[in-house]
């Protein structure tokens, strides 16, 4: 031994080195933490602040006068071909009477929406008293008025290079000086369907869309999933041929779900003959898309359960089934129903696959049902952020914040669910 | 084995031991052997058994059973007689195939895909491994309680009430609370848990649990009751309840036991076997096993002669 140094003496040369590499360690766990925070908080920042003003939406005050003669040729209501737009242009011809040529009379009546029209004949059809009055209305302007008011429409940038011209928006300040333009909430976001006119476009109809859709996924994938994962886990004998299968499954968790797209067009659309753009195929696309991230979570919920239960189960004589549905399901599922919400929230974020079987289309009415044309959550913002109107930016960004807080609320189910139904054991 | 404990090194060597310290206290030192020595000894081993396999009232009857796990061959030519009410010990080295023997009692290793069993194990003269014989139906007669405590997540009283429940054995509420409270009170638990049979079992302690899982298996009401290793994770005075218990059951049950302490197989059990390397050793009456074992084996293993 000789000259040996002791123990602590070894120990206490090498303790600054272990700790300076502890140190650095942690120093570097806290930057990746804080370069993942910060990005984050740039992704949200951004995103409200580029989203929240769709959240308002510009209402101008119009004198409209409800012209019998418009409305009610002949002594009918005729809601169909009545001209209401007219209606609108002449109540704006009244308000600015200094446009006269043909020109700047078609500027002034786009400061309006054409959802004014689609308001008048609405407010006619639920209360025809109102024919022959004057009223006084607040409709909906124009997406550009609405952007010049939240400051999107430069106008010290020369007149030829905007969208508004310099009449609109010596209008438009008369307007606001007068107290006839105001900021409201934004009701069509959240109650109309698509539109090509950005302030009358909304989210319901993906929404709805996306619902049906998921309500078709969460019906089958989780009975098959769970069915799935329980034959493989408990019954299934242990061969070549359940080792290909999980290898298969895992396999298919990471296939791009632009594949099981193509698959639907092929199988469910031009085999199976199922309407084009409906939910109910694209919940059929979305189930085969989820299926294997439910059996993965299902089965290693199952394999997480304690080996003794089981023994001490079937030592008292229970049968294998008895074992599954009295034990292991009770404990597993609170791992599986978690394990179906992620899937879930995977599935409402999808959108490529939805993209191969018509889903992508320009769709205005709100689905009321599985086979209904019908568009979803992330191909609406898909199709909003590729239109080339201003006012569809804001919108897009909104429509992200609304999906992103369905997938919060969603998750935030999961942790609910299995902090209250976890069972200690 | 002892490995001397380096706690601190010690710079000059005048005092240099000439001997590790435990072994200067054991007398004789000089016969101990290491356990891979011991172990070898296997070479030497037969298929007989030493002893008397069997006994006056045979209920189970092993014969030449033999237990493979794949390429394994835990369990070798083994065979052996369990008597009605008779307590019996299978006793041995970690690995030597008593946990085995006793899971084939009740056909546990069923549900090991690996395991094969060959050899004849009979019930009341019937063949449990026959074609016909539900592994379901032998659980229920032959009862067993495991090393760990491991009651359900449920209620003391859902625990107990459970085997009765799955096999129908109560015809109504009232008779299955007859049942509940019979079994907790020959389990000795019933004084305790009474006013809490809604409690969640896992809220027991360690040896109340233990308990628990006798009672659970007498709500049964099985023939055998096969225990492995009960007592391992529990402190002394729950292994002496636990102990009590065993004296009283065996009035109505055959009990085989694995233990791995020889002072509990001499306490409890009437008859011990000795496994070695999957093969039994010698089977014997209790005092003959502790006090005049005939095979070599078993006297270095119970006079601790291995370690």
């Amino acid at each position: 031994m000789g000259n040996k140094l002791t123990t602590s003496e070894i120990v206490a040369a090498g303790l600054a080195r272990r700790r300076r590499k502890e140190t650095t360690f942690r120093l570097l766990g806290i930057l990746a933490t804080a370069v993942g925070v910060l990005f984050l908080g740039v992704f949200f920042a951004t995103l409200i602040a580029k989203g929240a003003s769709a959240f308002k939406q510009t209402f101008v005050q119009l004198e409209i006068t409800l012209d019998a003669e418009v409305i009610a040729p002949g002594g009918e209501i005729d809601l169909e071909y009545a001209d209401f737009d007219g209606l609108v242009r002449t109540a704006l011809r009244s308000r600015f009477p200094d446009a006269k040529s043909r020109a700047d009379r078609r500027e002034l009546y786009r400061l309006i929406s054409v959802g004014a029209g689609y308001q008048l004949r609405d407010l006619v059809a639920s209360n025809p008293d109102l024919i022959g009055a004057k009223q006084s209305l607040w409709v909906p302007a124009s997406s550009d008025v609405d952007m010049l008011l939240k400051g999107n429409i430069d106008a010290s940038v020369e007149e030829a290079l905007r969208t508004m011209s310099d009449k609109q928006i010596a209008w438009v300040e008369s307007l606001e000086n007068s107290g006839e333009i105001r900021s409201e909430f934004n009701d069509a976001l959240f109650g109309n369907g698509d539109s090509r006119d950005p302030e009358l476009a909304g989210i319901k109809g993906a929404v709805m869309g996306s619902f049906y859709m998921l309500l078709v996924t969460i019906a089958l994938s989780f009975p098959i999933g769970v069915a799935a994962a329980i034959y493989l886990e408990e019954f299934a004998p242990k061969n070549r041929w359940s080792d290909l299968i999980e290898v298969n499954i895992n396999n298919l968790a990471a296939v791009p779900s632009i594949v099981f797209g193509l698959l639907g067009l092929a199988v469910f659309i031009n085999w199976m003959s199922l309407p084009r753009s409906a939910p109910v195929v694209g919940g059929l696309v979305l189930t085969l898309l989820t299926l294997p991230v439910i059996i993965i979570a299902s089965r290693a919920s199952i394999q997480a359960v304690p080996p003794s239960i089981r023994e001490a189960a079937l030592g008292l004589g229970a049968s294998s089934t008895q074992v599954v549905f009295h034990h292991v399901l009770p404990l597993a599922m609170p791992g599986m129903l978690t394990g179906a919400i992620i899937g879930m929230s995977r599935a409402l974020g999808e959108s490529a696959p939805l993209l191969m079987i018509g889903m992508v289309a320009f769709i205005v009415d709100v689905p009321g049902g599985f086979t209904d044309p019908a568009t979803a959550l992330p191909v609406q913002i898909y199709l909003w952020a590729d239109s080339p109107e201003r006012a569809f930016a804001e919108r897009t960004s909104a429509a992200i914040i609304v999906l992103l807080g369905f997938l919060l609320l969603m998750n935030l189910a999961a942790v609910i669910i299995r902090k209250r139904m976890e069972r200690k054991w | 084995m002892t490995m001397p404990v380096m706690t601190e090194t010690i710079p000059d060597n005048s005092t240099a031991p000439e001997a590790p310290a435990p072994k200067a206290d054991n007398p004789d030192s000089a016969g101990r052997m290491g356990l891979d020595e011991f172990l070898e000894q296997a070479t030497d081993l037969t298929d007989e058994t030493v002893g008397t396999v069997t006994c006056d009232h045979p209920f189970m009857v092993a014969d030449d059973v033999n237990v493979y796990y794949g390429d394994n061959h835990a369990i070798k030519h083994v065979s052996l007689e369990i008597g009605k009410k008779e307590v019996i010990a299978l006793i041995g080295p970690s690995g030597c195939g008593k946990s085995t023997f006793l899971r084939c009692l009740n056909r546990m290793n069923d549900t090991i895909e690996t395991a094969r069993v060959t050899g004849t194990i009979t019930l009341d003269g019937k063949d449990i491994y026959r074609k016909e014989q539900d592994p379901v139906a032998l659980r229920a007669r032959v009862g067993m309680v495991f090393q760990k405590p491991n009651p359900f997540p449920k209620s003391i009283y859902d625990n107990v009430a459970y085997g009765p429940r799955i096999h129908g054995i109560a015809a109504d509420r009232a008779e299955l609370d007859e049942i509940v409270h019979t079994s907790l009170e020959r389990a000795g638990l019933l004084k305790e848990v009474k006013d809490r049979m809604d409690e969640p079992g896992t809220s027991l302690s360690g040896g109340q649990q233990q308990r628990l899982c006798i009672a659970r298996t007498i709500a049964v009401n099985p023939e055998v009751i096969l225990m492995d290793e009960p007592c391992s994770a529990l402190d002394p005075i729950a292994t002496a309840r636990i102990e009590d218990l065993m004296d009283e059951l065996c009035e109505d049950y055959a009990i085989v036991i694995v233990t791995h302490s020889m002072q509990q197989a001499a306490r409890v059990s009437k008859r011990v076997a000795y496994f070695h390397l999957g093969l039994l050793v010698e089977v014997d009456s209790t005092d003959r096993i502790f006090t005049n074992p005939q095979h070599k084996l078993t006297e270095d293993y119970i006079t601790g002669r291995i370690g």
